[in-house]
């Protein structure tokens, strides 16, 4: 296979073989079952966990290696809508999704849907307004649409700019994620875990570019989405007899509801936009729904995720396969929220209120944990209250099996799910940082006349190179790259938003307009970050610093309009340009200095 | 790929027309389910259905649900008009 473009026989009996695939899965999931029960050691199944998956994506993405420019870049354009989807899941589901986000929804109650909401609306902007005109275009990078469509390398540097800050950090806290999963949950060293994750990112993604990375994360979505929901559908089945959380989990909230009367607890888990004392709070709604938007446009911005749209084979499949990408997200979504209610369930009817001497077995195995899980009794009355319990985010996802007594089988196949997760997400960062390293400012600034095969060396040198970086971050344990994370949402709807989608939908917008509101979006977003995380800047109208890209948004937005206005109009060449990418139809019509592949 | 299609200029924009209204419309839709209705969380939440607060149902579930309706309804209207005007690749 390799050098060539991929088989008709490989694309038509896709069904086939991931089918075959999630029945081997399932085959080894029940074998190492069965020798956990024979007394093969937890830590063993652990290692054999990662170990096997990890194998499978390496050899995935060695038989998908490639010479050839377009599979390297864009898979050779030939991903059905459907799996496209399913490869955009798992792109989009990162460690923070699959991990932590239940467990901020159990902390948060209502709070935490922000994020359910933020991170699947912004699919339907992506989809009305961007993925079938870039399918159109028809290039390999989100710079280069810029480039051509505002022609020269200013707004194409401005691009990779953006796209940067926005991804490197991302990228860092994936591998970040990948590191603390493989050593709590296997117990690897730290250290060791994260070049373990490096090496499982770079194996997929090295030989075969977008390509491998492409079947890969569909494998790795299969794997995620089992390990996400079997836990919590048997933990369903065992509390209300019916195994299907998403249904079910109103009797949890009822049950919270009257359990949170009893024990005094003010803020409810359901009630919308309350303060800490459980009174209605305006700042908290604006807070609510500025998160909302600015993850939803950040959805829309993020370059990882645009690029995905390329390697369809048509317009027509391009926008198909947004639909079938929010529905393969949305399975995760919707199913997080039951988490949460079925572990506070437990958690206020099992644990609160009971002896500390007698809590149930989960509690004490995750308090050895450091920092997961803190039973403290303050008052000394040997009676754990309210106050007393301190769960960290990440808790909830990781300890589901055992609070519905699952063997340690189940934990290692949630293990192996967060891992497949982050390093899915990982693969498509480090490639559309990679890729516009190597093919924006290698290939279109610096040496347009490269042979494709010194191409594809800059390609794997830059992206071996992007990975040791991000590891090498990785490794000094930054709290706060974590925390930038949601950061790059932000980020990326300032900078990115407004020059992508008015470059589709507004003719009149010129190069000069593009290029000033992405300055002065990115830049107000910037300022307001820095100035209020690091400075002490007050913060505008109490908007916290996560959902900058409010005010960075509407500056990109009136700034590129009005200095559009102000400069002459663009040709009557470039109008044809964009006449061109509207429709599925027909060629696209480049401008005559953007040279096509 | 299709060969050279050309609209004439009237074509062009009327189908551009056709292709924004949608475009209006999904983000009408979008902008209700994603932001307005939200607005009314906390009195929606004093009606209950199976257990489930109304007003957190449609932040947790509903307007999901509505979201992915939404990209595949659109992506068919699209295709639709596509095909009114033959604009369609192949």
């Amino acid at each position: 296979m390799a050098g060539s473009g991929a088989s008709p026989s490989f694309i038509n009996n896709l069904g086939k073989i991931y089918g075959l695939y999630t029945g081997a899965f399932v085959g080894v999931t029940i074998v190492l079952g069965i020798m956990e029960q024979l007394g093969v050691p937890n830590e063993t199944i652990g290692i054999l966990f990662v170990a096997l998956t990890i194998g499978v994506y390496a050899l995935i993405g060695y038989i998908s290696r490639t010479a050839q420019v377009a599979e390297y870049y864009v898979a050779g354009r030939v991903v059905p809508a459907f799996y496209n989807g399913m490869a955009t899941g798992s792109d989009w589901m990162s460690a923070a999704s699959f991990i932590s986000m239940a467990g901020s929804l159990y902390l948060l109650g209502y709070g935490g849907l922000g994020f359910v909401l933020g991170w699947t609306g912004g699919y339907v902007l992506v989809a009305t307004l961007l993925a079938p005109y870039l399918r159109k275009f028809g290039q390999f990078t989100v710079p280069d649409f810029l480039g051509a469509r505002y022609g020269g390398h200013v707004p194409r540097v401005l691009g990779i700019i953006v796209l940067m800050s926005a991804s490197f950090t991302y990228v860092v806290a994936q591998v970040f994620g990948v590191g603390l999963i493989a050593s709590r949950l296997i117990g690897i060293p730290f250290d060791i875990a994260v070049y373990v994750g490096l090496l499982g990112i770079l194996v997929c993604s090295m030989l075969g570019g977008m390509r491998a990375v492409t079947w890969t994360q569909v494998a790795q979505y299969i794997i995620l989405i089992i390990a996400y929901l079997i836990p919590v559908v048997i933990l369903s089945a065992q509390k209300t007899g019916i195994p299907l959380p998403q249904l079910m989990y109103g009797r949890a909230l009822q049950e919270i509801a009257a359990l949170e009367g009893k024990l005094g607890i003010a803020r409810a888990h359901s009630a919308a936009f309350v303060d800490a004392t459980g009174k209605f709070s305006m700042n908290e709604m604006i807070n609510f729904l500025a998160l909302v938007f600015c993850l939803m446009i950040g959805t829309a911005s993020l370059p990882h995720i645009l690029m995905r749209y390329f390697t369809t084979p048509s317009v027509r499949e391009a926008r198909k396969s947004v639909g079938w990408s929010i529905f393969f997200i949305f399975l995760l979504y919707f199913t997080a929220p039951a988490y949460a209610a079925f572990a506070k369930w437990e958690v206020y009817s099992n644990v609160i209120g009971q002896p500390i001497a007698q809590l149930p077995a989960w509690v004490a195995k995750w308090s050895e944990v450091a920092g997961l899980l803190t039973v403290k009794d303050l008052n000394g009355d040997g009676i754990l209250q309210v106050g007393e319990i301190t769960l960290n985010n990440d808790i909830i996802v990781l300890a589901t099996p055992e609070i519905a007594g699952l063997p340690y089988v189940v934990s290692g196949l949630v293990a192996a799910g967060g891992l497949a997760a982050a390093l899915s997400t990982a693969d498509g960062l480090l490639l559309a940082i990679a890729n516009a390293l190597s093919h924006d400012v290698y290939y279109k600034m610096i040496n347009p006349q490269a042979s494709t095969k010194v191409r594809l060396i800059v390609a794997r040198v830059i992206l071996i190179g992007v990975a040791v970086a991000a590891a090498e971050v990785a490794k000094t344990k930054p709290a706060v790259i974590v925390s930038m994370v949601a950061w790059a949402f932000s980020l990326a709807a300032a900078g990115l938003f407004v020059p992508l989608v008015l470059g589709v939908w507004w003719k009149r917008t010129t190069s000069a307009g593009a290029c000033a509101g992405m300055i002065a979006g990115f830049g107000i977003c910037l300022f307001y970050l820095i100035g209020t995380q690091f400075y002490g800047m007050p913060l505008w109208w109490g908007i916290r610093n996560i959902s900058c890209g409010l005010f960075g948004l509407p500056v990109a937005f009136i700034v590129t309009v009005v200095v559009s206005l102000m400069t002459p109009a663009p040709s009557k060449e470039m109008q044809d340009f964009i006449d061109s990418i509207r429709v599925p139809g027909g060629k696209v019509k480049h401008v005559e200095a953007v040279k096509v592949e | 790929m299709a060969q050279e299609k050309s609209l004439s200029k009237e074509q062009q924009a009327a189908y551009w027309r056709r292709t924004s209204t949608l475009m209006w419309t999904v983000l009408a839709l979008w902008f209700f389910f994603g932001f307005v209705i939200h607005i009314f969380a906390p009195q929606l939440n004093n009606i209950n259905i199976i257990g489930f607060p109304i007003g957190f149902w449609f932040a947790a579930q509903g307007s999901l649900v509505v979201f992915v309706v939404l990209c595949f309804w659109s992506s068919s209207a699209q295709n639709k008009i596509d095909e009114e005007f033959g604009v369609t690749e192949d």
